[in-house]
């Protein structure tokens, strides 16, 4: 990019299944004042205004038209970008973008989704192919249903590394104030709760969430004019799998899949030859728990088929060697508009030293946030406290 | 804005009113494929990004570009969805290219409007609290802004249907337009009403369509073609969302947009520096009202300018000579088909509607209801 690009501030609403007290504009409203308060900052300050979300799940068509008096657009430029669960990091990637091409100085980007007004499993089923995928769609569950018999087949795992994954998460989000899903649970719990389909069980899935995130981007004169620990966005990388890849849920596929080919580009560019030594905290966008095992491994924070052993041996938990998602991650709170730029939002927030209770217990100079969507998409984020390291 | 960035190809489908021999994802390819074949390109070595401009409630799929991720190469690579109007597309996929990420970008936009009804797609763009149950859609709300529009700037019925006559019998030269004709103003006055003042002949017809283009940096632009059009300059802006909050004769948005663009392209008096331009005449009157925003007259003389032919397609600053959106552009894909035929204006490919040597074009989007949000975008031959 010709500029650096640095996070100077950001904010997010409380989580939750209802949020009755707010409509979607003073949703949004309440994750932009947050980030504007952050950065200490008005909103006149602000250059441009850039939305993410998924309209279908609102019904409202054009929402960051309708969200003006809450996003702070009015008389300002700005876009909306529609790309699935990763639409929050495609945000900040499409913020990056404006201010490295030196028109903007000042960006705010927004990520949000009030799940409750409409109905998540409907509208994530219409993500299917109408003519070839709808009349088999599984929504998000069968997807993950049929990655989950895929790693235990292939791998050897059993239901309990999965639970495993899903007490860490709710177990992390107790400590975070904003998360939707603070379960004091057990692994037990989670073997026990309601079969979805198998192996999903209710704890194994992440919720229907409303939410939004806020993040303020600058070029690096404002950082450092500004900001007393500006982090810096080190690179970040797209790819897609298109959606006739039939054979995207075989965990022993050969085929080049979206999240290695990303994790890849994404190393090469920073030079990066351990990733789990490289950055010191992962927020990765794990809608089931068999995918965090999975981005375990597609990551190279361990080899093929060993994903479930860094779980059993504790190493992802808020004090391992390798900490991912303190947050609680995506199993604890999805709004998806929002979702992966919580990710990031997060992973600012460890490097800042500012994460509060789930601040990982470790010095963070560098972070990686992933997001997940579509038929197999992702967009990976690189932070640092360094603007060239 | 230190380094320059060009346009280097364009494709169009032929709009018709239905396309029922092929789905969006078909469409696309149709458009990307000539645009490839005709600038020597392949996605695999030369294209680094791709941006596409649909909305999942007009596709009928939730995240809608995965339709497309296939045709547009965006398996394993980039590709974002633009979520507004064509113009936009070409605004983000020029910050992409200015930011040096990107070399050389796919811009799609495409819309099947055949397979769903306008009216309930847009009434759902309505707040759904206060005004959705109204049963507002754009052409409701068009009228109420070209009854204020013609109250306040004393616009007659007879000025605005001038404008449908112009710009139907300037479709039939443009081979893409599927509605043309040669009407006279009391044909058009005698049209029925559809939501008063706007009757039938007012109002873009619904259509099927695609249009592709590919921007790329100047170094690559020249290696490219011989003939890049340049782009000189861009603006954006929102207005505020509920009717009630704006006075619906002003265009607050457009003029911030139109002021950023020209301040980039180092325009300084429009109506003089610009030859031609192709802005959204989704609605008649919009033609006039977006003349004043764009600073092409003052406020209230748009009328005057239809009137004196200088907008015609021979006149002075030919305005839509392609048809323009009446002519039946989709939604969506209209602000990219402004763009694109803004570049075969510069590059003289224009055919029937090509007009006298233009060096500077205009084109202009807008979405939402009443244009509350609008794109502006500056090309230039030099």
């Amino acid at each position: 990019m010709k500029r650096n690009v640095a996070i100077i501030g950001g904010g997010q609403t409380y989580h939750a299944a209802r949020r009755h007290d707010v409509n979607q504009i003073e949703m949004v409203n309440e994750a932009v004042r947050a980030a504007l308060a952050d950065a200490r900052m008005t909103i006149d300050e602000i250059d441009t205004v850039l939305v993410g979300n998924m309209e279908f799940f609102e019904g409202t068509h054009m929402t960051d038209c309708w969200l003006v008096d809450g996003t702070g657009a009015y008389g300002k430029p700005g876009l909306k970008i529609t790309t699935g669960g990763t639409v929050g990091a495609t945000i900040v990637c499409a913020g990056a973008h404006h201010v490295a091409s030196g028109l903007f100085d000042k960006v705010l980007c927004i990520g949000f989704e009030k799940q409750e007004e409409g109905d998540t499993g409907a509208i994530l089923s219409a993500v299917a192919h109408p003519l070839y995928g709808r009349s088999m769609a599984g929504a998000a569950v069968g997807y993950f249903a049929m990655m989950g018999t895929s790693y235990m087949a292939a791998w050897g795992a059993r239901e309990e590394h999965s639970a495993m994954v899903a007490v860490k998460a709710r177990q992390n989000a107790r400590k975070n104030k904003y998360a939707h899903l603070k379960l004091d649970i057990t692994v037990e719990d989670v073997l026990n709760s309601r079969m979805l389909a198998y192996p999903i069980r209710m704890l194994d899935m992440c919720p229907a969430s409303n939410g939004a995130c806020a993040m303020i981007l600058t070029d690096e004169k404002t950082a450092v004019d500004r900001c007393r620990k500006p982090i810096w966005i080190r690179a970040m990388d797209t790819a897609h799998n298109e959606q006739f890849e039939l054979d995207w849920r075989d965990v022993t596929t050969r085929k080049p899949i979206f999240s290695k080919v990303s994790a890849g580009r994404l190393y090469k560019r920073l030079g990066v030859e351990q990733p789990s030594e490289y950055f010191d905290v992962f927020e990765i966008y794990e809608p089931a728990t068999w995918a965090e095992l999975v981005w375990y491994e597609d990551l190279g924070l361990c080899r093929p088929g060993e994903g479930f052993m860094l779980i059993e041996e504790h190493k992802t938990e808020m004090d391992g060697p390798i900490p991912v998602n303190p947050s609680g991650g995506v199993l604890s709170t999805n709004c998806i508009g929002a979702s992966a730029m919580l990710r990031v939002w997060e992973a600012a927030l460890q490097i800042r030293g500012d994460a509060g209770e789930h601040q990982v217990p470790r010095d963070v100079r560098r972070a990686l946030a992933t997001a997940y969507g579509g038929t197999n998409w992702t967009v990976l984020t690189a932070l640092s406290s360094k603007k060239d390291d | 804005m230190s380094e320059r960035f060009a346009i280097v190809g364009v494709a169009q489908t032929r709009f018709s009113p239905k396309r029922a021999d092929v789905n969006y994802a078909e469409m696309a390819y149709e458009v990307i494929a000539k645009v490839l074949s005709d600038t020597g390109l392949t996605i695999e070595r030369d294209i680094d990004n791709a941006v596409s401009c649909s909305h999942d409630i007009w596709d009928g799929q939730t995240i809608s570009d995965i339709g497309i991720t296939d045709v547009i190469g965006g398996h394993l690579r980039n590709e974002e969805k633009m979520a507004m109007d064509g113009s936009t597309a070409v605004y983000y996929a020029a910050i992409g290219i200015l930011s040096g990420e990107f070399d050389c970008t796919l811009v799609l936009a495409h819309t099947k409007m055949s397979q769903t009804n306008r009216n309930i797609v847009n009434n759902t763009a309505f707040d759904p609290i206060y005004t959705r149950m109204l049963g507002l859609d754009f052409t409701s709300a068009a009228a109420l802004q070209a009854k204020r529009y013609m109250h306040c700037r004393n616009v007659t019925e007879r000025q605005v249907a001038k404008v449908v006559v112009k710009n139907l019998s300037n479709a039939i030269h443009n081979p893409v337009a599927h509605k043309t004709g040669r009407h006279t103003i009391a044909a058009v006055l005698d049209a029925p009403f559809v939501a008063a003042p706007l009757r039938a002949l007012d109002i873009a017809p619904d259509a099927d369509g695609a249009v592709a283009l590919v921007m790329a940096s100047e170094k690559r632009a020249k290696t490219i073609t011989a003939c890049p059009v340049w782009i000189l300059g861009l603006g954006a802006c929102y207005d505020a969302p509920y009717l009630g909050d704006r006075d619906l004769s002003e265009c607050l948005a457009l003029e911030k947009a139109a002021d950023r663009a020209y301040r980039m392209a180092g325009i300084t008096d429009p109506a003089r520096e610009v030859d031609v331009i192709e802005l959204g005449d989704e609605f008649s009157y919009q033609e006039l009202l977006w003349l004043e925003g764009l600073g092409i007259c003052g406020r209230g003389e748009a009328g005057h300018l239809i009137d004196s032919g200088s907008i015609a397609i021979d006149g002075d600053l030919p305005v839509n000579p392609s048809g323009g959106l009446l002519s039946g552009v989709p939604i969506n894909v209209s602000g990219l088909n402004r763009v694109a035929e803004a570049v075969l204006q510069l590059r003289g490919e224009a055919e029937g509607h090509q007009v006298k040597n233009p060096k500077i074009a205009v084109a202009q989007g807008h979405s939402g209801f009443c244009g509350q949000h609008q794109c502006v975008i500056v090309l230039g031959r030099e």
